[in-house]
């Protein structure tokens, strides 16, 4: 139900393209798009603002950068502004390397994840050659000393014995004497859920913390918060004090906006994530896994690394120049094909495109056949250089063309279907001189087939009408791609292109 | 609305005065227009009318839209309050074209919006009706992500199943989480009704299919069945789910009689994700928000209203066992604007 920001800032800035520096308007435009983001990602109010303010500081009269596209840029700029918020891995660790015992006090709302991150970390802990007692200070909800309790015979953890009818601050008492009088080198206290607006009960774990004196108080919070995470922070940190943060359920499909409002308002690290029901489900936190999500653009900022890293620009101009001229031969056909392969295919790099990347699961199940780009390669590798600069030769001469198929092992109707839709592109290519390159991806529809690339659009239609309903959208923008920078322009699509077949669709 | 037949606990009022938590519904009154005589009708509709002619005219010359800052003020309580960017943006754009007398005070602004919000959800505040089938238990399914209090809210629904003297059996087919099972006893006892459970481990679906059979044996009006708090977006859970759905279909075609999505208030736009994952497997019929005594105010299910008009059969302000209350449209959609 997410669109992308990234498809919705490219639906912005396509109108913006052309211009050197990011406007104020251009921002505020874009600002406008990455709110409503920021807050279907449930990140809070308050913080949103702030976060904006920031961004915009950055990106108003920003250079340009020629080789990416303003939206690329805006992303990049969002990006990294969530990196930087949420803090590095570094701070992660805990800090338990006191004079034992280490007191590790849990806090947080009812049914945040308090208990089962206890029997995770308790775990981890004891992985890493630690002594570790769980006490259970939960009183209120009923079995839940039991679920601690449980849970230190799975994983072979000591927990402090559970005496009935003792209030939290007994408990606490007892379990600091146990974990000192054996030795313990850490004691992790669980403690009840309790709302952060009930006073009696802020107060009784304020009296905890005051006897257990933690090195850590981790507030543990679920990742699907909305927008009460303000509050929560804001009162556990005035009345308890908090040392860390602990985000669970990350295993969800929630965007986790409350990642940034919880490190933005308790001004305290990110320690943890909580990914799953089982025991060793909890990973250190890193930024990065969370920063992508907050608004699903992890596709485009990759796709950007990645040709970045692959592209080379200097080709890139030249095809361009190329196409515009109409000069575009077999050569420059097959290092748009090389560099393709080098992104990772045509899956992979539709994959990574916005609108399409949400249906993943669906291209991998439509199983592109790479083996079709190879096979056009191999022809094109077969053929002389004076050939491919000369794609008449191949077209006038059948002995050429069936040297052409032996040498690539395949057959003269593979070459032929290759320069019919060579000749296409061509043809296409002068139709729309004025309009520039077609990107990369429009490429890839080319080569794909409208047709094969319209069916596989229909197939995953019927699969999924409410990803399609999102996509249907993304779909003519095609060549606001992220390569539309690289000198192309939009185009209308192309005709011709792969067989069907190219789709081994499973139907 | 039915009959509710929970007072408030003492503690709760305290909290009250802090926490803008939902009252209970007033006790239902006799229309007073049947009783009037026509001519009584007839005139007051009169004036009624009149009144309102007259009015129009006045507000003409005396009212105006209200401001952009105000609009904007308003809209983020209502993103604030969960009500999530679009839903706050579209119901603060249908209230910016109403106007108001200039030196409205913001306190009635806020009751005319909430009044919005009411229209919204009026149409979704349903009790939960029960109705027992001629042989066998009045199936009731609790379902829900991890933590919501899906067990807890089976104890209250449990006591306001009592109260209509339907007699109640649990089971325990969270067979998954440490003490779940001896968290729902503990519910049992309180109530001093029959849990069914089997081992931790065991196929949920056969505790379900059991507790059916033992139910109907006993000649229980109604069986509510606790299961295992499951990520909306895990296939093999969720798959579970489906099972349990499915042998009690074997019973009954029409159990589930009753298919419950327990959401918690604190639930940010995710709800959203939750409702369509779990009605895609569990044919949902109806919505308990919980831990509205809290700071959260659960405005997400506006949106969820609007999109899916599942009805929302009640709301849980508290951990005992009286604090279920009967979800009201107006109560509700006062908190969210604050008053
Ligand atoms: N303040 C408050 N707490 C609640 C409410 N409902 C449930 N809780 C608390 O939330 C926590 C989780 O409740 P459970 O009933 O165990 O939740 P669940 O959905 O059964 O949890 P799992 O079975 O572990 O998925 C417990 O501490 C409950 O006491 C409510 O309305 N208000
Ligand atoms: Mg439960």
């Amino acid at each position: 139900m997410f669109e992308s920001l990234t498809e919705k800032l490219g639906q912005v800035f396509d109108k913006l393209r052309g211009n050197t520096k990011l406007s104020e308007e251009d921002v505020d435009l874009a600002l406008r798009e990455i709110r409503v983001a920021l807050l279907e990602a449930d990140v809070a109010l308050p913080v949103a603002k702030e976060f904006m303010a920031k961004v915009k500081d950055v990106a108003v009269g920003a250079d340009i950068i020629k080789s990416v596209s303003p939206t690329q840029q805006i992303v990049k700029i969002v990006h990294d502004g969530i990196l930087a918020m949420l803090g590095d891995a570094a701070e992660s660790a805990l800090n338990i390397d006191v004079t034992p015992p280490a007191v590790v006090l849990m806090v947080g709302l009812q049914g945040s994840g308090k208990t089962t991150t206890t029997g995770k970390l308790a775990k981890l802990l004891t992985k890493g050659r630690k002594k570790v007692l769980m006490a259970s200070l939960d009183t209120q909800r009923p079995a839940a000393q039991d679920q601690l309790r449980i849970l230190g015979e799975q994983n072979s953890v000591a927990t402090l014995p559970i005496i009935a009818g003792q209030n939290p601050i007994e408990i606490t008492k007892r379990a600091l004497e146990a974990a000192k009088l054996e030795a313990y080198d850490v004691l992790l206290l669980d403690t009840a859920g309790r709302l952060a607006i009930d006073d009696a009960l802020m107060a009784e774990v304020a009296s905890v913390r005051d006897i257990a004196k933690p090195v850590e108080t981790l507030l543990v919070v679920d990742a699907m918060m909305g927008q009460d995470a303000v509050n929560v922070a804001t009162e556990f940190v005035t009345r308890v004090g908090i040392t860390g943060t602990v985000l669970t359920r990350i295993d969800g499909d929630t965007r986790g906006g409350a990642a940034m409002s919880m490190r933005f308002v308790t001004g305290k690290p990110i320690k943890f994530l909580g990914t799953g029901e089982k025991s060793d489900a909890i990973e250190a936190f890193k930024p990065d896994r969370v920063a992508g999500r907050i608004l699903g653009m992890g596709d485009v900022v990759s796709l950007v690394e990645k040709a970045v890293e692959t592209m080379d620009r200097d080709k890139a101009a030249e095809a361009a120049k190329k196409f515009q001229e109409g000069k575009f031969d077999l050569d420059d056909f097959r290092n748009q094909l090389a560099q393709m392969k080098q992104m990772g295919g045509v899956g992979s790099m539709m994959k990574m495109l916005p609108g399409l990347s949400r249906m993943s699961g669906k291209i991998d199940e439509a199983k592109l056949d790479e083996t079709i780009l190879k096979r056009q390669e191999a022809i094109m590798n077969s053929m002389t250089k004076r050939e491919r600069g000369k794609p008449d030769l191949i077209l006038n001469s059948g002995s050429r063309r069936r040297r052409i198929a032996e040498g690539s092992g395949t057959t003269v109707q593979d070459v032929n279907r290759l320069m019919k839709q060579f000749d296409q592109m061509q043809t296409m290519m002068k139709k729309m001189r004025k309009m520039g390159m077609g990107g990369m991806m429009s490429m890839a529809k080319g080569l794909l087939g409208g047709n094969a690339f319209d069916a596989m659009v229909a197939d995953a239609a019927a699969q999924d009408p409410a990803a399609f309903e999102k996509m249907k959208d993304s779909l003519p923008q095609l060549g606001a791609n992220p390569f539309a920078s690289l000198g192309m322009g939009q185009q209308p699509k192309l005709p011709g292109g792969l067989p069907p077949e190219f789709f081994k669709g499973k139907k | 609305m039915g009959i509710w037949p929970f007072g408030k606990k003492d503690k709760d009022e305290e909290k009250q005065a802090e926490a803008p938590a939902p009252e209970p519904a007033p006790a239902p009154e006799v229309e007073p227009e049947q009783e009037k005589s026509w001519l009584a009708r007839l005139s007051d509709g009169l004036s009624k009318s009149t009144s309102k002619l007259t009015q129009g005219i006045v507000d003409v010359f005396t009212k105006s839209k209200l401001d952009a800052a105000s609009l904007e003020n308003l809209e983020e309580v209502l993103i604030m309050a969960d009500l999530g960017p679009r839903t706050a943006a579209k119901i603060v754009a249908t209230f910016g074209a109403r106007k108001f007398d200039d030196n409205i005070a913001p306190q009635k602004v806020r009751e005319a919006l909430a009044e919005e919000i009411e229209k919204l959800l009026a149409p979704v505040a349903q009790p939960l009706t029960i109705k027992k089938p001629e042989n066998g238990p009045f199936v009731i399914l609790v379902t829900g992500v991890n933590g919501v209090g899906k067990t807890t809210t089976i104890g209250k629904l449990g006591k306001w199943i009592q109260a209509q003297n339907h007699k109640v059996m649990l089971a325990a087919a969270d067979t998954f989480r440490a003490a779940a099972v001896e968290q729902i006893q503990i519910w049992g006892n309180r109530l001093g009704v029959p849990v069914v459970s089997k081992d931790v481990g065991a196929d949920a679906a056969a505790v379900a299919f059991e507790a059916y059979e033992r139910a109907k044996r006993e000649g229980m009006d109604v069986l509510v069945i606790d299961t295992a708090g499951r990520l909306h977006n895990k296939s093999g859970l969720m798959d579970e789910l489906g099972k349990i759905v499915r042998v009690l279909g074997k019973h009954d075609a029409a159990a589930p009689h009753a298919t419950l999505l327990v959401l918690d208030a604190t639930t940010g736009q995710n709800a959203f994700a939750q409702v369509e994952g779990f009605k895609e497997v569990a044919n949902l019929t109806g919505l308990v928000v919980t831990k509205l005594d809290g700071s959260a105010k659960g405005g997400v299910v506006v949106g969820l209203a609007d999109k899916f008009g599942l009805p929302i059969h009640a709301v849980g302000v508290g951990e005992g066992l009286a604090d279920l209350q009967p979800f009201t449209a107006r109560d509700f959609a006062r908190s969210l604007v604050g008053l």
